[in-house]
């Protein structure tokens, strides 16, 4: 049990991704495929359902803010609340990072976005979890020119 | 409620749902609010996202793609920011899905800029867009080796997870060496080390053998006392991987994880400041070091494993204190650590207490509100269930459980409680749970069918006290569900059936009762014929029951059924035949009906023949040993439980599993008719006689099995056939190193081959071509794997009747390679020309090398490996004459044709060639490697095979050693 990421997706409900972010070799064929079977899977999902997806031999950790999905797929024995939070987590650094992030500031700054995720997330491990120190860390990166 | 937005944190502002920012989206462009923006590249992506139709933005890509490459092609040398934002689009661009094929150099170049902005739009680039072109991976990694070597740390970090997001083996070589320094430097900064350590656990994961910990082991391991939360939170992921891998060398790391935790968990909810998450401490680090104990067994240490008793006691008594905040967040942080330690105290099964508690705990979760606590619960119960300790208590809840299975809205929980109360059934409560499982089976998701079926099927038969139970539910299996009821369902019900005398006459009764309703199911159709024909006699002598009216019951369904259940109930009326002569006239006037004898299905036409002759010519003594009860089966695993397991598979992550998940229900291990083992040449009395599955199935016209043997000499017209006469295996040689060609010819007949392989399979066309102007009678041609040869090869062919005269003839064999196998089977052809009887063996070209996958390396791990294959069993060496040409080329199409890959500069002497592939089994994959020796001088060869499998290495060598 190799406690691993195999990928971070960021989809809105239309299926547009927002953020493909990769930790296992998969072929563009591939990584289409994924992409929209993550959307069919999801997005069928409401509120009664679990934040959990088994998908193939992997399972989807998922959680939907306002029209976006922020889903990770995990091992299937992986923590899903570990993850769930960590989606969370996440989400509340892109909020502050972005002063109220919505799906444009995605859209525009998608390379940021990718800076975020790799101080978090790491070669599909969690890289760090403190708000505090990720937000100082990218408003010096911010500063930098 | 766990999926809408989080509720706001008291002093932080909400993630906003953007539609309550109607301004940012009316807006085409939102204002770019620091200086670190591109305007260039945000007027490009409001233009795209303005267009209004596929086309348009094709068209407006087009543009942008032509004015990019115009800039730099350009005499003016462009600026950093400029190339930054080229580079920038033509990354945006590549998201949107279309190919860019040009842009790399100018990232590389980003890669030297001294501004974090350009160089991080660079690095983003290469990462996203990995390109394999040498020449830039050169470039890359000496990019990467200055900011590595910059102790600039936000240098650092971008090279370093560049290294960690492409992990590919070139950058391994490059600098798996220099990452470990810097993540155990003292003056290196926490960040960096952060990224270090994972950093080097992507080179291990991709290359294992690069990475060489030695030396810095204990100082990585000490990192689990780095004052930084962030920098253990890295570390223990790659300690975690490394101790999976290496268990001895890192077990130290298990003192150092409890009293870390032990820290963690007794400290209040604010100690740690930044690492505090919703008012629970380092949850994920608390989750990642009960993971990392997950690797080693408990601490024999005494005071280490008091202490960390202590800690599981204190986690599953904060589950029980009243929450410090309402919000999700806090309960789900918390649980996560609780559902991590339960793990913990699952994986020890040592501590009966901590079992116990865990359970009781779950089961409070079992009713819960929240839906993601109840499937985990259900879940981390399922587990529990198989502990000795936890058995009965996980059995206490079986209300609840079953409640949920009714109630539960989400499908994958109704899947969890299935699965639990599956986990939990014991004879005790089998009837209970098999019950409400079939009562459950009615109103099923369709997706989970299947399984349910075969879940029922294996505790009916586990727990089965009286066999009438078992046999009941199996037949209300396939009433409720049966199209979900798999082959191996209900051949195992027959096997039990036919194996215990004590249900036998039960069955008979039940599966006649089963028949009568007017609509049911083929399944049972399937039962129903087969237990008939076999103890039909039981019941008999009830006048409802009559022979007649068994046959009568039976033949009302055959025009309902398919080809392969009509095959059977033909098979079950000539067993009536013998089980009750009075039947016979009427049996016989149904064999001889139009609709069978001259049916355009040729299963059913020849069974209807076969049957009706032998019914007529045989004695009674004849006709009773062919049609003799079936002898019991052997007593094996049941075939069910192996393809539960199989359904569930082994959690296997690569991505060639990932497509194996969605296999199919059961396709392959179909009995009757469709690629049944009787299908080609003679019907064995019995349909389904391989009900273990065709893996044990007799060869394919093998005529030396039991009754099947007995009908070829009933039907033999000329008496016992003369045995072949030798194999002929002059062609055989000629296909090793290729697959097309003449395999045999005589003045009669023609035999030519075309096959084709992938992986293990294989698809063989043999073209059968009559020379004569005559037509052939009664031509067969029949493919036997003798002796266990069967359990290595399948071969299915079909066969057809006639060969005209000057006609081809043409039969697939379709091919799968179970396990690696050294002999051949062997193809007999039997016509009549002219009167006499013409039968030929001919050894089939089919050979180990057939299904080779070619591996690419180059000399560095071609010699490793080669080092590593050095057991003297692994190895097989010839040194032989030369028998025929010793020319270069001929060699090499020699080599290439023998499916490996060849190998250039690798061997230091050119004259040698040296060869490497995978045979691809389904059983396994057998790694090869090849070297031939050429002396021109001496006429010699000497010839090297190694494998991981002695008997592949042999095998191959045998064979090559009669190319050359």
């Amino acid at each position: 049990t190799v406690w691993e990421i195999r990928f971070i997706l960021i989809q809105n409900r239309a299926g547009k991704t927002r953020l493909a972010k990769w930790y296992m070799q998969f072929d563009d064929d591939e990584k289409q495929k994924l992409i929209e079977e993550v959307h069919a899977v999801v997005t069928v999902r409401d509120a009664k359902h679990t934040n959990f997806v088994e998908f193939r031999n992997f399972k989807i950790i998922y959680r939907r803010y306002a029209g976006l999905y922020f889903c990770i797929c995990v091992d299937v024995t992986d923590n899903n609340l570990a993850y769930l939070e960590g989606i969370h987590n996440f989400v509340e650094v892109l909020n502050e990072y972005f002063h109220n992030v919505c799906e444009l500031d995605l859209v525009f700054n998608f390379y940021k976005v990718y800076t975020v995720v790799d101080e978090m997330f790491l070669a599909g491990e969690i890289r760090e979890t403190s708000q505090t120190k990720v937000l100082k860390q990218l408003l010096m990166l911010q500063s930098l020119e | 409620p766990s999926n809408a937005a989080p509720p706001p944190r008291p002093g932080r502002r909400r993630p906003q749902r953007p539609q309550r920012r109607p301004s940012r989206r009316s807006i085409k462009m939102p204002a770019v609010s620091k200086g670190d923006g591109m305007r260039g590249l945000a007027v490009f992506i409001s233009d795209i996202r303005n267009c209004k139709s596929k086309e348009a933005e094709i068209k407006r890509i087009n543009k942008e793609l032509a004015n990019i490459r115009s800039k730099f092609k350009g005499d003016k040398a462009l600026d950093g920011y400029s190339k930054k934002k080229y580079v920038c689009k033509l990354l945006f661009i590549f998201l949107l899905g279309h190919d860019i094929d040009f842009g790399h150099m100018e990232a590389v170049n980003l890669l030297s800029s001294n501004k974090y902005t350009e160089k991080q739009i660079g690095y983003l680039f290469i990462s996203v867009l990995v390109n394999s072109n040498s020449e830039l991976i050169r470039l890359i990694n000496n990019a990467i080796k200055n900011d590595l070597a910059s102790r600039n740390p936000t240098f650092m970090c971008l090279a370093l997870h560049c290294i960690a997001n492409v992990g590919s083996r070139e950058m391994a070589e490059a600098f798996a060496g220099e990452i470990p320094r810097i993540l155990v430097a003292g003056d290196t900064m926490d960040s960096v080390k952060q990224s270090a350590a994972l950093c080097l656990l992507r080179l291990y994961k991709t290359s294992p053998d690069l990475v060489l910990m030695g030396e810095w082991t204990s100082r990585v391991v000490h990192l689990l006392n780095d004052q930084h939360m962030g920098v253990v939170t890295a570390a223990i992921s790659l300690i975690t991987c490394l101790s999976q891998k290496n268990p001895d060398e890192f077990k130290t790391c298990v003192s150092l994880a409890v009293s870390r935790l032990s820290r963690i968990v007794s400290s209040a909810s604010t100690d740690l400041q930044d690492y505090t998450y919703y008012f629970v401490p380092a949850p994920w680090l608390s989750c990642k070091l009960l993971r990392l104990l997950q690797c080693y067994p408990p601490p024999e240490d005494g005071a280490v494993k008091g202490r960390l008793v202590e800690c599981l006691e204190t986690i599953l008594n904060k589950a029980q204190e009243p929450p410090k905040s309402k919000k999700v967040q806090h309960s789900n942080a918390k649980n996560a650590i609780l559902f991590e330690a339960i793990s913990l105290i699952i994986h020890y099964d040592s501590e009966p207490n901590l079992l116990v508690r865990a359970c009781n705990q779950l089961g409070q979760f079992l009713q819960h509100r929240e839906t993601n606590l109840r499937y985990l619960a259900l879940e981390s119960m399922c587990t529990l269930a198989s502990s000795e300790f936890s058995h009965e208590a996980v059995k206490t809840h079986i209300e609840t459980v079953i409640n949920a299975l009714k109630t539960e809205r989400d499908v994958s929980v109704r899947q969890r409680a299935a699965d639990l109360l599956y986990a939990m059934c014991d004879r005790s409560n089998a009837k209970q749970i098999v019950a409400e499982m079939l009562s459950y089976l009615e109103t099923a998701d369709y997706s989970i069918r299947e399984e349910m079926v075969l879940k029922v099927a294996i505790l009916a038969e586990k727990y089965a006290v009286d066999y009438s139970w078992y046999v009941d539910t199996i037949l209300n299996l396939i009433r409720i569900a049966g199209d979900y009821v798999s082959e191996e369902v209900w051949y195992r019900v027959i096997q039990i059936v036919i194996n215990r005398d004590d249900v036998q006459g039960y069955a008979a009764k039940t599966v006649f009762e089963a028949l009568q309703a007017p609509a049911c199911h083929e399944n049972m159709v399937k039962v129903g014929g087969y237990i008939l024909g076999e103890f039909g006699n039981l019941i008999a002598g009830d006048p409802r029951s009559s022979p007649l009216v068994q046959f009568n019951l039976l033949h009302s369904k055959f025009h309902l059924c398919s080809v392969p259940t009509r095959a059977l109930l033909l098979s079950a009326y000539i067993k009536f035949i013998n089980l009750f002569p009075e039947t016979k006239a009427t049996i016989q006037e149904v064999l001889r009906c139009d609709s069978q004898i001259r049916n355009s299905d040729v299963e059913l036409q020849q069974r209807a023949v076969e049957y009706l002759k032998l019914s007529s010519i045989a004695s009674t003594d004849v006709l009773a040993t062919v049609l003799e009860e079936m002898p019991p089966f052997p007593e094996r695993e049941s075939s069910i439980l192996a393809k539960l397991k199989k359904k569930k598979g082994p959690g296997a992550v690569s991505v060639s599993d990932l497509d194996e998940g969605k296999r199919d229900g059961g396709g392959e291990l179909n009995g009757a008719g469709e690629r049944g083992p009787e299908s080609s040449v003679v019907s064995t009395p019995s349909p389904s006689a391989d009900l273990l599955g065709l893996r044990s199935a007799p060869p394919v016209g093998s005529a030396a099995q039991g009754a099947g043997s007995l009908l070829v000499d009933v039907f033999s017209e000329a008496g016992p056939l003369a045995p072949a006469s030798g194999v002929n295996d002059d062609g055989f040689l000629r296909f090793v190193c290729k697959n097309n060609g003449v395999l045999f010819e005589n003045q009669l007949l023609q035999i030519g081959i075309k096959s084709e392989y992938r992986q293990n399979l294989g698809r063989m066309y043999l073209f059968y071509g009559n020379k004569t102007s005559v037509q052939f009678v009664n031509f067969t041609s029949t493919v036997s794997c003798p002796g266990d040869l069967q359990s290595h090869i399948l071969c299915t062919p079909p066969v057809d009747p006639l060969v005209e005269g000057g006609a081809q003839l043409q039969q697939v064999l379709n091919i799968e390679c179970l396990s690696d196998f050294s002999d051949a089977p062997l193809l007999n052809i039997r016509f009549r020309y002219g009167g006499a009887l013409q039968n030929l063996t001919l050894k089939l070209p089919l050979t180990i090398n057939k299904f080779f996958q070619p591996t690419e390396m180059g000399s560095q791990d071609f010699f490793q490996r080669w080092k590593q294959l050095s057991l003297p069993q692994q190895e097989a060496q010839k040194i032989f004459k030369a028998n025929h040409s010793m020319d270069k080329e001929v060699l090499k199409a020699k080599l290439l044709g023998l499916g490996m890959a060849l190998l250039e500069n690798v061997d230091p002497n050119p004259e040698n060639f040296v060869c490497a592939g995978v045979v691809q089994t389904k059983a396994q994959q057998v790694g090869c490697l090849l070297r031939l020796e050429p002396n021109i001088q001496a006429q010699m060869y000497r010839l090297t095979l190694r494998s991981s499998k002695d008997t592949v290495s042999k095998r191959l060598c045998d064979l090559l050693a009669e190319q050359f």
